[in-house]
Parts: C-alpha cells; structure tokens; sequence
C-alpha cells in the first residue's frame, strides 16, 4: 500500500515540476499566452517540453540502469557512469569523431554502444575476481576503472585537440537539448522500459550465480541482456546530452531501502525517482545563477557526494 | 644485488638529467641551462616527496596498493584555489605575494590531512576501505563544487584558476623552488631517521607493539611528515596522482626486499627518472603535447589494477 502512496506522489510531483521547468527560462513565459501567442507557443514546443523530455527520460532511464548494474555486480555502490561505461561510450564517439568524421548518427550510436559494451564486460570480468569478502573493494575498482579508461580518452583527445568536445560528453548539461536534437533518448526510454519484462530475473541475478542456475535462470543469457541494456542507454545519454553521475548509484539506493529488492514492483519507483531526480536538479541549476545556467552534472555531484557519504556511513542495513 | 640496483638507477637518472638538460637545446647556454635547470630541480623535488611520501603512507597503513594523492587531495587544492579566488577576486589573488599564498595552502592540505587520514589510524580493514572510499567521494565533491563556483566567476578570473590548477612544470617561482626545496629536504630527513622504526612498523602492529614501538605516536608523525611532503609537492607544480604508487611499486619489483633504508631512495631515484626521462621523451623525442601527468595517470592506473588482480587484497 505504501508502495502505491508512494508511486502517486512521485507522479504527482513530476508533474508539477515538469510544469514548472516548460515556465523556467530565459525568455518569459506566462501560462495564458501559450495558447494564442505563436511565439510563445514555438518556444514551448522547440526548447521547453523537449527539455523537460529530455530531464525526465534521462533520469528515469539511468536510475533503471544503475538498478540493473547493481544487481548484475552485486554490489550497492556501483554505477554506469563511473564504472566505465560512460567513459566507454565517450572513448566511442571520439574514435568515430576523429577517424569517421562524416558519419551517421546511427554509426557513432552503434559505435559508441559496442564500446561502451565493452568496457562494461571489462569491468565485470575484473569484478568477478575480487574476494566476495569486500564489498568496498568493488567501487574502488570501479572508480579507477573508470578513471584510467577516461584518461586514455583525455590522451586522444588532447593530443587532437578535441578537449572541448570531450567536455561536452563527459559532463552532463540539458542546455543544448532543442527539438531535433535529442530524440535518440526515445530510444533509451523504451529500451528502459523493455527491461522491466524481465525484471524478476535480474533480481534473481542478484542472488548469484548459483541460486540463478538453481532456480532455473538462463544466467549468462540475462547477464548479457542486462549489459547490453545498460551500454544502450549510457551511450544514449553520453551522445545526446553528455555523462550524467550519480544518478544511477543514490536512486537504486533509496529505492531498494524503502522498498526492498523486488525489481517488478520496484523498477517503476526506481524510474520515477530518477526522472524525479533529475528535473529537479536541472531546474535548480537554471535558477541558481539566472540567466546563466550550471550543469545538472555538477549540482548532482554535489548532492549525490554528498548522499554517498550518508549510505557509506550509515550502518550496514542493506548497504553492504 | 640492493647495492647494484640503486647504482643502476642513479646512473639511469643521471643520464636522464644530462639529456634532458642538452637535447635539442639551440642559441644562448646561460638561458638554456637556467631554464631547464629550474626545471629540472622542480621535477626532481616532485619525485623524490611524492615517492617518499607514498611509501610511508603504506607503511603506516599497513597496504602496498595505497597512495595519498588517490584520496581527493588535489581537488582539495584546486577547491581552495578556487574558493579564494572567488571570494577576493583574481586581482586580489594576483596581489597576494606567492609565498602566502604557497604557505596558506600548505598549511591548509596538511590541516585536511590530518583530519581526513587522522580516522584511518587504528582501525581494521573493512574501515580502511570506508576511509579510501570516502576520500574519493571527497574528491567527487570538491571538483562539483569547484564546477559550480568557476560558473559562478567571470570568464576572466576563470583563467587565473586554471592557470593554478593543472600540473605544471614549465613555470616555476624561483622563490618557491627554494621555499619547497628546504622544507623537502628537512621533511626528507626526517622520515630518513624514521627508516628503522618504519622498517619495525612493517612487520606488522601486533609485533611492533612487543618490540616495545609505540605504533600509535609513531604514525602520527609519519602522517604529518606525508602531508608536508603531499602539500609540498601539490602547491609547487600541481597534482600528479598516480606517479606515487605508479614508481614505488617499481620499486617493490626490483628490490622485494623490503627494508626502508633501500626503498626510500630507490623509489626516490626512480621517481626521478620517470618524470625526468617522460618530460624528455614526451616533449624532445616524440614532440607531444599531452602533459605528462596525463600519461602518469593512465600508465599507473593500470599497475594499480594489475597488483589488485594478481595479488589479491592484501
């Protein structure tokens, strides 16, 4: 019951927040002109709602995605985007970047995934040799990981010359998002949303491999798919609006504190905090230092440094 | 064998030295030798705290795959720089004489550093984890917040931050050359007298205490000489962060045996030669521009990963 309290108010709240994000902006916007001001109407359908899209489907799809990495690791303070898998996906765009530079978008998307894919499997592989007896072990690994995967990509970039560009993928912001522009995240939304089909057996995969066989799971068959899941939609996000953090580590966390580890009846709760997450970091950011804007990566920094540090400390209730 | 490696080394950077100092060096010697000379002593400085630095922090943490500088130290000192520079302005920061500056920011890391690393002593292993695990995410959150205050400076006072925030090795202020250079070598010293009682440390704290050490005090000064020699370092050309583990993990390959009168000018010597060989390759022979802290960080990443996997968590 408390679970359906709770999925009402986050619905409710991302519906008044998402009204206020299409009202926040530069340009003045009122309520009542919308409807006979073309102008305001043009806004509105050009910047704002695919903005507020753009917010809403990013969160929502990377707190799936961190759950599902999660329970493929087993471990509670792993992410995608500090695991490598962001990083992978950049060192992608930036191979076809400097060595196709005319191609398709669907090339560099494919690209981008594979990479990404790759170095998630990278990360597992590594994982999988860590002593069962560390559970902080793993995220350390991961960070560095992720570190030494982001300085090669420094390496290339630096050398030619495409810093800037790297900052643009490696640090999120919503800024740039205009109609046109992002519809490659509807993808990520229904790959996103697809993964709840078989949510009951990624919360199985998080009972390891052996109680996974046991019960008669196709273990690596889910394994692969939940990988896949999480590269398609981190190279998504990474292309369109650039690397997003913490979102995919603090949403599983509270979620599966509150509400246990049951994905079926937990995954919609995980999409609608991260949306929920998200939109309203990036709507502090556009207010904080108005007209100016501060990227939603670092206002997530801030806060999910900070919400780290709590679950680090906090007992080992289901932490660990 | 020890005697033989440390020669092999010294020789080794010697060389480095030399054609560092003389490779495609065109015009006027006087300004050559100054300049690179500067240089050089900067580069050698950096080696020599970090590596020592980094061995008496495994030491003390009883942990041959940490390192001082992987636990949010430079973002540390990039926060600082920005926070003053935001609060007084660039022009004001400009204004500041440099040696102020360069000891309000020692004096700062060295007070963090206690307080960060001051947790970690005597507890078990699961918090020394918590403890590593918490610098990094210290680090997380003072490079956001360092973000969030360069959006909120002029484009033009942005500049004087990021001169001061990267690892750089091309200008030096001979003033605090000197500064850094005397209070290495006092540092230095210091730890050199500990060697014997960092050497009793090494076999364990049980065993240290029965030899009648006493384990508790004796970290403490340890840990103080490692955040001078952190802060040194760190405010005299910027943050390098793998270059500690990176070199004296080298120098745990050669020589396993492990007492500190041997590793801490070993790792020293090596230190110095790969700064000073890599500026010389990176720079001379394959004309790069990539700043060499960039490859540091990628080549000692990866011996950081490949002592994890091969040994285990020790």
């Amino acid at each position: 019951m408390q679970r359906h309290s709770t999925a009402l108010f986050l619905a409710v709240g991302i519906l008044v927040l998402a009204a206020i994000s299409v009202f926040v902006g530069v340009i003045s916007l009122r309520p009542e002109t919308v409807f006979h001001d073309r102008d305001a109407l043009g806004l509105v359908l050009d910047s704002r709602l695919p903005r507020t899209f753009a917010t809403l489907i990013a969160g929502a799809a990377l707190a799936v995605c961190g759950m599902i990495m999660q329970m493929l690791v087993r471990n509670r303070f792993v992410e995608p985007m500090t695991a490598g898998t962001g990083q992978g996906a950049a060192l992608g765009i930036l191979v076809v970047t400097l060595f196709l530079p005319g191609a398709s978008i669907f090339v560099k998307m494919s690209l981008a995934t594979a990479t990404a894919l790759v170095s998630s499997l990278g990360f597992l592989l590594i994982v999988r040799r860590l002593p069962p007896s560390q559970p902080l072990l793993v995220p350390l690994v991961a960070i560095l990981y992720g570190g030494i995967i982001g300085a090669g990509v420094t390496f290339v970039a630096y050398q030619a010359d495409m810093l800037q560009f790297i900052d643009t993928w490696l640090n999120g912001d919503f800024s740039g998002v205009m109609r046109g522009r992002y519809e490659l995240l509807w993808i990520a939304a229904v790959v996103a949303a697809l993964t709840y089909l078989i949510a009951d057996q990624f919360a199985i995969v998080g009972l390891g491999r052996e109680a996974s066989v046991n019960l008669g799971l196709n273990y690596d068959q889910v394994m692969i798919l939940g990988l896949l899941a999480v590269s398609v939609v981190s190279a998504l996000t990474v292309i369109t609006v650039g690397a997003i953090p913490f979102v995919g580590l603090i949403v599983p966390n509270i979620i599966s504190r509150r509400c246990g580890d049951n994905l079926r009846a937990t995954l919609p709760l995980t999409a609608l905090c991260g949306a929920m997450l998200v939109l309203s970091s990036d709507i502090v950011g556009r207010i904080v230092r108005y007209p100016f804007e501060i990227p939603v990566g670092t206002i997530l920094g801030v806060l999910g440094a900070g919400v780290f540090l709590w679950l680090l400390y906090s007992g080992p209730k289901h932490a660990r | 064998m020890r005697a033989r490696s440390t020669l092999i080394c010294a020789m080794l950077l010697a060389l480095s030295c030399v054609l560092f100092m003389t490779l495609g060096a065109k015009g006027n010697w006087d300004f050559v030798l100054w300049f690179r000379g500067r240089k050089l002593a900067a580069l050698l400085i950096v080696g020599a705290a970090v590596s020592t630095a980094t061995v008496l922090f495994q030491t003390i943490s009883r942990n041959h795959i940490l390192t001082p500088s992987i636990m949010g130290f430079d973002a540390l000192y990039t926060l600082i720089v920005a926070l003053v520079v935001f609060s007084i302005g660039a022009a004001g920061f400009n204004h500041l004489p440099s040696e102020f500056v360069f000891f309000a920011h020692i004096s700062l890391l060295i007070g963090a550093a206690l307080i960060l690393f001051g947790t970690l002593i005597g507890q078990h292993r699961t918090d020394l984890m918590r403890m590593v695990l918490t610098g990094i995410i210290f680090g997380v959150l003072f490079r956001s917040l360092s973000s969030f205050i360069y959006r909120m400076i002029d484009p033009s006072e942005f500049a004087t931050i990021q001169v001061n925030s990267y690892a750089r090795f091309n200008y030096i202020d001979l003033n605090l050359l000197w500064i850094s250079a005397g209070l290495t070598f006092v540092t230095l010293s210091l730890s050199w007298q500990m060697r014997r009682q960092l050497d009793v440390l090494g076999l364990g704290f049980e065993m240290a205490t029965n030899l009648g050490e006493p384990v508790a005090r004796r970290q403490k000064q340890a840990l103080i000489l490692v955040a001078i020699l952190v802060a040194v370092s760190t405010a005299l050309v910027g943050p390098v962060a793998f270059l500690g583990l990176l070199v004296v993990s080298i120098a745990r390959l050669i020589s396993p045996n492990e007492t500190h009168a041997v590793l801490i000018p070993l790792s020293a010597l090596i230190a110095g030669i790969v700064l000073v060989a890599g500026q010389t390759i990176l720079e001379r022979v394959l004309g790069l521009s990539t700043p060499l802290a960039v490859v540091i960080d990628f080549v000692g990443g990866f011996v950081f990963l490949t002592l994890l996997l091969r040994k285990g968590w020790i």
